[in-house]
């Protein structure tokens, strides 16, 4: 039998009042699980950034959590335009969001930066009008 | 000191009322992601920004409050969130540095019986 553990989860578009709803309902089961505090909250930032991005730029999309006792992947996966410039989203300041969207707090070109900051390993496969998929591996 | 102590002392409004947690710094930014980033487990977290998200970056990075500076206006959609996820949310009239500066003094001036302030 396999000791991993998954979980699924949609993620709505434009709906920011449940952006979040993901990373607070996947941190509720790591501190159950008794993940180390330090893992809770590098796994809430790398979630988190990445269920924002999907809201802001993807019209939403799904996030399959696998938890092993080695560590955490989180694959997020949306159907949006893609990122034209890889290099120059990772860079941090770098944002494309909308004023409207900077006027919530958001559009500090951090996401990435700190998606990238706070995994062990991440990739991104983006394809031009097809979608974006984000990988991070998060270590025990 | 817990999050109740804190503004019966400073004379804060109370937006939400919350979870009564302990309140061991002040972290300050209105930007989500460097809050995100940045922000203090158990610290008191003094912004303008007030929306949903707050609520949502409070909880994930285990800030023990907001407290809404310079008087900022809040929607509906964001006390419900607080109310859902227990999350204590005060208003404070003063702009953030001051709010900051105040909670800051607070903390220290009780520094020393903070055990007894948090029973």
């Amino acid at each position: 039998m396999s000791d991993k553990l998954r979980f699924h989860y949609e993620v709505s578009g434009e709906d920011f009042t449940r952006a979040g709803e993901a990373s607070s309902d996947l941190k509720a089961k790591l501190k159950l699980m008794g993940a180390s505090p330090e893992v809770v909250r590098k796994v809430a930032i790398c979630m988190y950034e990445g269920e924002i991005n999907m809201v802001i730029h993807a019209c939403g999309g799904v996030i399959d959590v696998t938890i092993s006792p080695a560590d955490i992947l989180l694959e997020l996966k949306d159907v949006g335009p893609g990122i034209p410039d890889i290099e120059k989203a990772m860079q941090e300041g770098y944002s494309t969001a909308s004023e409207n969207i900077r006027s919530l707090g958001f559009g500090a070109g951090m996401g990435l930066s700190n998606m990238k900051k706070y995994s062990d390993e991440m990739k991104i496969d983006t394809v031009l009008g097809v979608g974006t998929t984000v990988t991070m591996r998060i270590n025990m | 000191m817990k999050t109740y102590k804190l503004f019966e002392n400073l004379g804060y409004e109370i937006l939400n009322k919350g979870e009564d947690r302990l309140v061991s710094g002040v972290y300050c930014c209105d930007l989500l992601s460097v809050a995100m980033s940045k922000g203090k487990e158990n610290a008191a977290w003094v912004t303008v920004m007030s929306n949903v998200n707050t609520v949502a970056v409070c909880t994930l990075v285990d800030m023990s409050c907001i407290v809404l500076a310079d008087g900022s206006s809040v929607d509906e959609a964001m006390l419900e969130k607080a109310k859902e996820h227990n999350v204590c949310v005060m208003r404070s009239k003063l702009p953030v540095f001051e709010t900051a500066k105040e909670i800051f003094d607070t903390l220290n001036l009780f520094g020393d019986r903070l055990e007894e302030y948090c029973d």
